[in-house]
């Protein structure tokens, strides 16, 4: 039987995979960005998961307006880094999990959540900067990953309940799996987070730090909390942590935060991480 | 959406909703196209002619060719789609933040290195206006 026994949450910049892929990792500005990630690298490297179950939301890379899914999961065998007007980003191949993955989006549909199945999809620095940021420049990645795509682009998102609801159910959808794997899901995305107009550049400390503090130790107050709210508070992108909630949802209620990282800035946005274990691992 | 006045309410922020979504369309579109080495190349050559293959309002071609990055949001633009635009004219994100904001890039970056734009006065546009 699969589990999943961790959850990492992280944001996902793009200038962050931008300062590894340009050799600009050691300079001051981004060094505290690295040393930050330093002990993550190390605990993922001891825990060896054999899966990784990726949350991030595509950035108009995969999915244009022709076709918005608001959850999409990604069951190919493999997933070719984006172009995103610059040129794809030299990193490998992300290799995926696709009978996990199958089985996953059987689950979840039986359970009512409409998922899009997605056979081939191209992943950008919304998918392949979290994995620089834990695995660094391996290559190949050392895990097959399960991308999945929620939409905070097109209003409206999914809600923080639909989100937290969702990750139950991939907990449920591993758990069901015949095989014995060791999963860890990510929860990917922007905390203070305003990329667009006059108001570029909010940061907003507090509200990331109660929502870090919530995230382990009472998600249910959190998952209620308006869009209209992430918005003001923590910026227009800043929607992007309803996806954390899917991270926190797949765990178990009293998972236990083993690691936190916040700093600012990375670019034009706050940089937020955690990692939380299930207890008895 | 029932509660599109709370978020309008919300300053320097456009919302991607349905409504700029339709009048986006083909705006987005083409920054999508952007996407391949091609099209870049095609676009770059001839800017004007390029852009004459998507069906946009003569404003949103305006926009684009004057890259006015917050006119192109006003217009049904979305953020995560001009980036790719900025992308293909080798703007990173850090520079065309500080063009939306009317401030240098030295500027917006010794703002961001000070903690970022503080959510105090920042939260309405009540709060905008009262601050000036």
């Amino acid at each position: 039987m699969a589990e999943i026994f961790a959850g990492v949450a992280t944001s996902h910049v793009p200038a962050i995979g931008a300062a590894l892929d340009l050799g600009k990792a050691d300079e001051p500005y981004w060094k505290p960005v690295f040393d930050g990630y330093a002990p993550s690298k190390t605990w993922i490297a001891d825990k060896k998961p054999d899966v990784v179950i990726l949350v991030y939301n595509d950035h108009a890379s995969a999915f244009s307006l022709e076709v918005i899914p608001t959850f999409a999961l990604g069951c190919a065998a493999e997933f070719p880094p984006a172009d995103e007007g610059w040129g794809a980003r030299p990193v490998p191949v992300v290799k995926g999990h696709p009978k996990l993955a199958w089985h996953m989006a059987q689950s979840l549909i039986l359970d009512e959540f409409d998922m899009t199945i997605v056979n081939k999809m191209e992943v950008d620095h919304g998918l392949t900067v979290p994995l620089s940021l834990m695995f660094g420049q391996p290559d190949p990645w050392p895990v097959p990953v399960i991308p999945l795509c929620v939409n905070v682009v097109q209003y409206p998102p999914p809600t923080g309940h639909r989100c937290y609801m969702l990750g139950k159910a991939i907990r449920k959808a591993v758990a069901s799996f015949e095989r014995p794997l060791r999963v860890v899901i990510f929860g990917t995305g922007g905390m203070s987070h305003q990329l667009q107009g006059p108001r570029a550049g909010l940061i907003n400390r507090a509200f990331d730090t109660n929502f870090l503090d919530k995230l382990t130790a009472d998600p249910q107050s959190l998952v209620r909390m308006p869009h209209v709210e992430y918005v003001r508070e923590a910026g227009s992108e800043g929607i992007e942590m309803v996806m954390w909630l899917i991270m926190r949802g797949a765990l178990a209620d009293d998972a236990k935060e083993v690691y936190r990282f916040y700093h600012v800035p990375a670019s034009n946005t706050a940089v937020g991480h955690l990692i939380l274990e299930n207890p008895g691992r | 959406m029932s509660d599109d006045t709370a978020f309008d309410d919300i300053p320097g922020t456009i919302l991607f909703n349905a409504e700029r979504s339709r009048q986006g369309y083909h705006l987005n579109m083409f920054c999508m196209s952007l996407m391949k080495d091609e099209n870049r190349r095609a676009f770059r050559a001839d800017e004007r002619a390029y852009l004459a293959t998507f069906p946009m309002t003569a404003e949103q071609r305006d926009a684009i060719l004057q890259r006015d990055w917050n006119r192109m949001l006003e217009l049904g633009g979305n953020i995560y789609y001009t980036a790719k635009l900025a992308a293909c004219d080798g703007l990173s994100f850090q520079q065309i933040a500080a063009l939306m904001t009317g401030s240098t890039q030295d500027e917006y970056a010794r703002m961001m290195l000070g903690g970022g734009r503080p959510p105090e006065g920042n939260r309405s546009k009540a709060e905008w206006e009262h601050h000036g």
